[in-house]
Parts: C-alpha cells; sequence; structure tokens
C-alpha cells in the first residue's frame, strides 16, 4: 500500500478546525457538572457525621467519656440534659457480642459454600447457585427478624438449653432466670445467617483467583483435592477471608430490625449470651426514638454518631484488606 | 474392545491410566448414603434427637463416619480428602436449610391473608386484629411505589453521575471518590434514618419524602458500584472511534457510552431498588407508618410494606401476625420481581 497523498486544503470545503489540546467551553462545563455531582456522595457524609456530631455535641460535653463507660438509660425530666443520665456502655458492648457470635457462626458456613462453589462444583450449577445466593442476600432483614422470632426461636430456645445445661459452667453460658428466649444467641443466629451471602461473595471471588498452576502442580505431586484447597486456596484466599468477614461484620453492627425483633434491650451490661436480655445500639435508637424527648433524642443522636464510627472503622479495614488482596491477585 | 472368544498373541492391551479421574461410580454414592441414612434413623430413634433437624445432624455426623472408613480402604490422604468433601458439603447445605425454611413460611403463611381484596383495600376500618377476610395492603403497596420511586429520581442519576465521574472523566478525586461509596455502602440503615430525622423529621414532620430521602442515601453507593462496573465494560475503541470523528467527551458520553451500557445501567438501578425496597429501620423514623391509603408524600406519615409488616408484628395477635406474613409475601415478591428485571436487563447487555 502507497502513502496517500495527502491533498491540500481548497477553500470550498468546510473550514479546518484548529489542532488544539484544550477542551471546548461545553466539555468543561459537562465535566464541572459530572464532577460536582460526585462530590454527593462526600458531602452527605460529612453530612452525616457533622449533623449527628451537632445534635450530640450537648452529650458528649455533658458526660463526656461516662457516656460510652456507663450503662445507665434515664431521661430524667426529659427536657434538658440535667438530671439526666445516659451511657452506651451496655448496648455497644452488646453489639460488639452479637455481631462476633454472628461472625463465628457464619465462619465456617462462608468456608464451606465459598470453596463448595468454586472447587467442588461445576459451572452450569454454580451459576445457577450463586444466584439463589444474591437472591437470599436480598432478603429483607425485617423478613429475617419475623422468621427469627416466629420459626427460628422455639428451636433456638431448646439448643440454648441443652448448650446451658451441659456447658453452663463457662461464664459465658450462665443463666440466672432460666429465660432463653430473645437472647444475643438467638439474634446472632439470624445475622449469622444474614452474612453468609455477603461475606461469602467476597470470599469465593477471592477463592476463584487463586494460581491455577499452583493447584495443578499439588495434583500433580499426588496430592487430593483438599491437599490442593489446604496448600493452596486457602492460604490465598485468606485476607479475601478475612475481608469477607469484616464487611459481614459491619453490616452486622449496624443491623437494626432483625435484632429489633429478636432480642430483649435491657440496660445492663451483661455477658451471658443464653439468657433472654441484651444490647445493641441500633435497636435502642430505633427503639425510643418514638416516644423520646428533646434530651433523650440528643442522648440516641450520640449513639448515632458512635455507631456509625464504628462501622465505617470496621467497613473501611475491610475494603482496604480486600484491595490489598486483588492487587496481589493481579 | 477385543473379542476375548479368539485369543491370540497380539491381543491389544489397554494402557492404564490412574490418572484419569473416572468420577464417582453410581454405587460409590449410593452405599454411604443408605449406610448414613440407616445409622441416622438408628440414631434418631435410640437418643434425643428428634425431628427433621435432628436427622439431618446425625446423617451428617454418619456420613462424615462412613466417608473416612470408606476412604480409609485406599489411603489416609484418600479418607481426608473423602471427610473434607462431605464437610464442605454440607456446610453449603446446611446454610441452605434456613432460607428454604424462610421462602417457605413466608409463603405458606402468608397465602392465608391474602385475598382478593388484599390489594384494594386499606387498615382504616380495620384493626390489625380483625378477622383477615377485611382490610389489605393498598395504603402500604403504594406507599412502598411512591417512596422508592423518589429515592429512586435522587439515587439513580447521581449514582450515575459518580460511575460517570470515575470512568470518563476520570478525574483526580477519583480514588477518594471510590472510597467514599465503599465507605457509604457502610453507612448503618438506621444512621442514615437518624440524618433524615434530625435534618428533615424533627423539623417539619413524617412523611413519605422524608423516607425516600433516607433510602436514597442508601441506594446510591449500590446504584454507583454497579454503573461504574457497567461503564467499565464498554469498549475503550468506541470512545476514540468518537473522538477520531471530532466528537466532544460530552456528546461521546451522552450519545455513545450511555445508550451503549443502558441495560446495564437498568441492572444497576434494579441492584439498588432491590436493595432498599425491604428497608424497615429507617422508615422507622422518616416516613412512619399509616393505616389509610394516601398519595400525599409531605405533612403526613405514609405507609409502606415494611412498616405495614412492623406493624402487624409489633401488635402481635394471630391474625395480625398471619398478615404480617402476607406483608412479608407481598414485598419478597416484589423484591424478586425486580431482580429477575435487572438479570434479564443484564443478559440483554451481554449480547
Amino acid at each position: 500500500m502507497s502513502i496517500a497523498t495527502v491533498d491540500k486544503p481548497t477553500d470550498d470545503g468546510p473550514p479546518r478546525r484548529a489542532i488544539t489540546n484544550q477542551r471546548n467551553a461545553s466539555d468543561k462545563r459537562f465535566r464541572a457538572v459530572v464532577t460536582a455531582g460526585a462530590m454527593f456522595a462526600f458531602v452527605v457524609l460529612a453530612l452525616i457525621a457533622g449533623f449527628l456530631l451537632f445534635r450530640g455535641f450537648e452529650v458528649f460535653k455533658e458526660f463526656g467519656f461516662g457516656f460510652l463507660t456507663s450503662s445507665t438509660w434515664d431521661s430524667g425530666t426529659g427536657e434538658s440534659l440535667e438530671g439526666a443520665s445516659f451511657g452506651v456502655a451496655a448496648m455497644l458492648v452488646g453489639s460488639v457480642i452479637v455481631a462476633l457470635m454472628a461472625m463465628i457462626l457464619a465462619l465456617p458456613f462462608v468456608i464451606g459454600t465459598s470453596l463448595f462453589l468454586e472447587y467442588y462444583i461445576g459451572k452450569k450449577l454454580r451459576a445457577v447457585l450463586v444466584s439463589i445466593l444474591d437472591l437470599m442476600a436480598a432478603i429483607p432483614s425485617i423478613i429475617y427478624g419475623l422468621w427469627g422470632y416466629l420459626v427460628l426461636m422455639p428451636y433456638a430456645a431448646g439448643w440454648a438449653e441443652t448448650i446451658n445445661k451441659y456447658f453452663g459452667w463457662i461464664p459465658i453460658f450462665k443463666v440466672d432466670v432460666e429465660n432463653f428466649d430473645a437472647s444475643p444467641f438467638i439474634s446472632a443466629l439470624v445475622l449469622g445467617l444474614m452474612i453468609i451471602p455477603i461475606a461469602s461473595s467476597v470470599t469465593r471471588e477471592v477463592y476463584s483467583r487463586a494460581p491455577q498452576d499452583q493447584i495443578s502442580a499439588a495434583y500433580a505431586l499426588g496430592g487430593s483435592r483438599w491437599g490442593a484447597l489446604k496448600a493452596v486456596v486457602l492460604p490465598f484466599g485468606r485476607s479475601g477471608l478475612i475481608g469477607g468477614m469484616l464487611l459481614g461484620l459491619g453490616r452486622a453492627l449496624g443491623e437494626t430490625v432483625a435484632v429489633l425483633l429478636t432480642l430483649n434491650l435491657v440496660f445492663e451490661l451483661k455477658f451471658q449470651v443464653l439468657a433472654s436480655a441484651g444490647g445493641n445500639v441500633a435497636s435502642l435508637i430505633a427503639s425510643r426514638i418514638g416516644e423520646a424527648g428533646p434530651s433523650e433524642i440528643k442522648a440516641l443522636m450520640a449513639a448515632g454518631l458512635v455507631l456509625f464510627t464504628l462501622t465505617l472503622l470496621v467497613n473501611f479495614g475491610a475494603s482496604i484488606i480486600v484491595s490489598r488482596t486483588s492487587k496481589v491477585a493481579q | 474392545m477385543s473379542d476375548t472368544s479368539t485369543p491370540s498373541i497380539m491381543q491389544e492391551v489397554q494402557p492404564r491410566k490412574p490418572w484419569v479421574n473416572r468420577g464417582q461410580s453410581v454405587r460409590d454414592m449410593v452405599r454411604p448414603t443408605v449406610l448414613a441414612g440407616v445409622v441416622a434413623s438408628v440414631v434418631v430413634l435410640v437418643t434425643g434427637l428428634a425431628g427433621p433437624l435432628g436427622f439431618y445432624f446425625a446423617f451428617v455426623l454418619a456420613f462424615i463416619v462412613v466417608s473416612f472408613i470408606n476412604g480409609m480402604r485406599h489411603d489416609k490422604v484418600k479418607a481426608i480428602d473423602k471427610v473434607m468433601t462431605t464437610l464442605v458439603t454440607a456446610g453449603f447445605a446446611t446454610a441452605f436449610i434456613p432460607w428454604a425454611s424462610i421462602l417457605f413460611t413466608v409463603f405458606k403463611r402468608g397465602a392465608s391473608a391474602i385475598y382478593f381484596g388484599y390489594f384494594t383495600h386499606d387498615m382504616a376500618y380495620t384493626a390489625g386484629d380483625d378477622e383477615l377476610g377485611m382490610g389489605g395492603l393498598s395504603h402500604a403497596l403504594v406507599g412502598s411505589l411512591l417512596i422508592l420511586l423518589m429515592a429512586s429520581v435522587i439515587a439513580i442519576p447521581f449514582g450515575i453521575v459518580t460511575a460517570l465521574y470515575i470512568t470518563e472523566v476520570k478525574g483526580k478525586l477519583s480514588g477518594l471518590v471510590r472510597v467514599i461509596v465503599q465507605s457509604m455502602s457502610g453507612v448503618p440503615s438506621i444512621v442514615a434514618g437518624l440524618f433524615v430525622y434530625a435534618v428533615v423529621v424533627s423539623r417539619y414532620s413524617f412523611s413519605g419524602f422524608a423516607g425516600a430521602i433516607s433510602l436514597a442515601i442508601l441506594m446510591l453507593p449500590t446504584v454507583a458500584r454497579t454503573s461504574e462496573e457497567v461503564l467499565k465494560l464498554v469498549p475503550e475503541d468506541l470512545r476514540s472511534s468518537a473522538y477520531a470523528l471530532g466528537a466532544s467527551q460530552m456528546a461521546t458520553t451522552f450519545r455513545i457510552v450511555l445508550p451503549t451500557a443502558r441495560s446495564g445501567l437498568i441492572t444497576a438501578s434494579m441492584l439498588g431498588l432491590a436493595r432498599v425496597a425491604g428497608e424497615t429501620a429507617p422508615l422507622i423514623l422518616t416516613a412512619y407508618y399509616s393505616a389509610v391509603y394516601s398519595l400525599k408524600v409531605t405533612g403526613q406519615p405514609l405507609a409502606s410494606l415494611p412498616m405495614y409488616i412492623f406493624q402487624n408484628f409489633s401488635t402481635g395477635t394471630d391474625t395480625a401476625l398471619t398478615r404480617a406474613w402476607g406483608g412479608a409475601a407481598v414485598l419478597l415478591s416484589f423484591i424478586f420481581i425486580l431482580f429477575i428485571i435487572a438479570r434479564l436487563a443484564g443478559r440483554g447487555s451481554r449480547k
């Protein structure tokens, strides 16, 4: 092919456009508008933190660290913070206990589900089961709560009684009153079920990126399937598993309705997970806001800020861990 | 196969291929299953384990033992492999039991609440514990649709614009925006509700509009992240071609990139809607609940499906609980439909 000869510009054609690397005015406007729109998320996040801080500030000023270490919840006259006493210690500890228990209960199922879907079945069946799992992740928390209270609780209270009978000598399995309904254990079962699909979708993703040549090498050395998984996939996917579980933890810490329906809120610092008493910050807000006076609303705002900060930290940690893994894998 | 009736010296020798995975023969599958089933039945009959659940756990335990013994006929490695296969499969299968139970209960118990008038009546003249042939959830269904519509109007444009910033404008803050969106997806729903309560509700009143704002906050990150994934799939060649033809970036975005990604963007929006359609916690603080059919989205509380379920659950009588299950069945069907639309739209984009 010969090089095409360039015609000399003639005067009767359309005028030549100037060659430039400057963007024209409409593009500049377009980029400015899109940039401004993208800042919306940032503004909203800042506004949430700002408003909660602004509305809850008086509470932090009045009670200082006591707000985090005390467990009394007494609105006093209801009008002002004078004579009132607010502290979220029991609720905060309760939130963490329930969320951690949910993680522990979910962990074996997250690993099992992720390994099964990636390494034990074919592509077609996997596609079907993964979409079912996605669908389960979309079941609203109120339905989980409804099911947890009406269907699961009669069974779970029985399980709790059995655990208490044989392991009651361990302090956390002790109960003062023989009532096993609406305990942190039952809430944790429901939350654990809710985070399985969330955590396993992240974990599965990372497991699937395990180096195929190393897996083949493990087989070539005469290893069994489990040998290959143990030697290659599990070590490779460890941080993906941690990231996925942290993401689930963030969800479990902030979950409101499923806990509200299945947990008996008590303003007392307790570590007995089978007893019918527990704490939860999110449920506290949802259950108290309806009848709260001005002073209590301020305290609830402050509690919201504490919850917001906690979940933000957990999620941040999770996303850093997950993104670090994906960089290693690429 | 060579004919065995005519032996010859040159008989074909079949090479052995021990490395070929022959898969499990049917007999290998059936024998341990039957054996474990028998053991589990005996365990259920003799010990305290009872009911289908008790049988299931006895079955899993028995299966582990049987597969171990089965594997030991070869060697220890094989035995451990078989046990782990059983454990992994059981870990997956066990997680599905509660989900099956949820779906089964919702639709079975919900069905007894649903009758023809369920979708045309509200609860204005019906108390939660009135008999089931009365009242309905038209108010909650319409309220939910209104709130979701308003939330979409806010969240979908902002979500897509956020994604456009990352994929098209590729601004300096792309990394930061991505982190912000990630953090926003971790905001607990109750905190979003509390924020709107502080800003809107405490000044004016409970309203459907306030509910929509809180849901939009929760919806935005899902829409933004899914849209980003979709926009990344638009081939770079298309953009280059458009630029080569002299199109501005704005024209390229609106005439080439967005139309190409349209069905994917629909998927993103549907997933965002499905994510928030069942949110209850923020609505307790924002839209609250009203038993009366209404299209007014400001100045007064507005009903929604999740709050209808919550309200009936709080009433707590048998008929009210059945109504709650009915609401749950309608809500779940609604979310599944959104999912199916998202899936179908997604399939369109891949072709």
